[in-house]
């Protein structure tokens, strides 16, 4: 999505705070557990640190869906999180079958928000496709 | 929907552009509502109306109208 309401710059500007948040909480937390600087039931906290910037950047994407005055935009939006929704399960669906029968290594499960955010991607295709100059 | 906003835009020279900043939605929004894509919400209807001194079905082809039309 190219749009550049009040409300997407706002999103941007979380997402890169968010971001940030998330590296500094990732290098925080491995370097915590290498050098065995925490035990139980600390190490339970540390552990879980990174994923609140995460969930924090599907926060943001809920606030910017409240905030869109723009209601097309918004839409554009929505439509764009279903496709991502939709996909991150089907992934994680065929996924879990194929891990289910020892076909491939089990997989970390928080792969499912890389997933997810691609899923957003291929919703903006979507839009593209479906809406053409004005699904952008 | 099916509506008359590109030629009421056009009689009055504006551009798409033009148009959205008077709606205060992006060029975007205009493109989508013109070309049948998007249909706008009651508020949204009522501000383009308001806008171009109509009432909402000057603008926009109820619908119904339209396919009873086409039978």
């Amino acid at each position: 999505m190219t749009l550049r309401t009040a409300s997407w710059k706002r999103y941007n500007w979380r997402v890169i705070w968010l971001s940030l948040a998330y590296a500094v909480a990732l290098i925080g937390a491995v370097y915590t557990f290498k050098h065995h600087l925490v035990g139980p039931p600390f190490a339970y906290l540390v552990a879980i640190l990174p994923a609140l910037p995460v969930i924090g950047l599907f926060a943001a994407i809920g606030r910017y869906l409240v905030e869109e005055q723009d209601e097309y935009v918004r839409m554009l939006m929505v439509r764009q999180t279903l496709w991502a929704s939709g996909f991150a399960l089907s992934a994680a669906t065929v996924v879990g079958f194929l891990q289910n029968f020892a076909l491939i290594e089990p997989i970390d499960g928080y792969w499912i928000v890389v997933v997810w955010y691609f899923g957003l991607g291929v919703g903006g295709i979507a839009n593209k496709l479906t809406l053409g100059a004005a699904g952008c | 929907m099916e509506n008359r906003l590109r030629v009421l835009r056009a009689e009055r020279s504006w551009s798409q552009q033009d148009l959205a900043e008077k709606l205060e939605v992006s060029r975007q929004s205009v493109n989508a509502i013109e070309t049948g894509k998007y249909d706008p919400s009651l508020p949204l209807a009522f501000r383009i109306a308001e806008l171009f001194g109509l009432a909402i079905e000057e603008i926009f082809v109820s619908p119904a109208r339209h396919s009873s039309r086409a039978i």
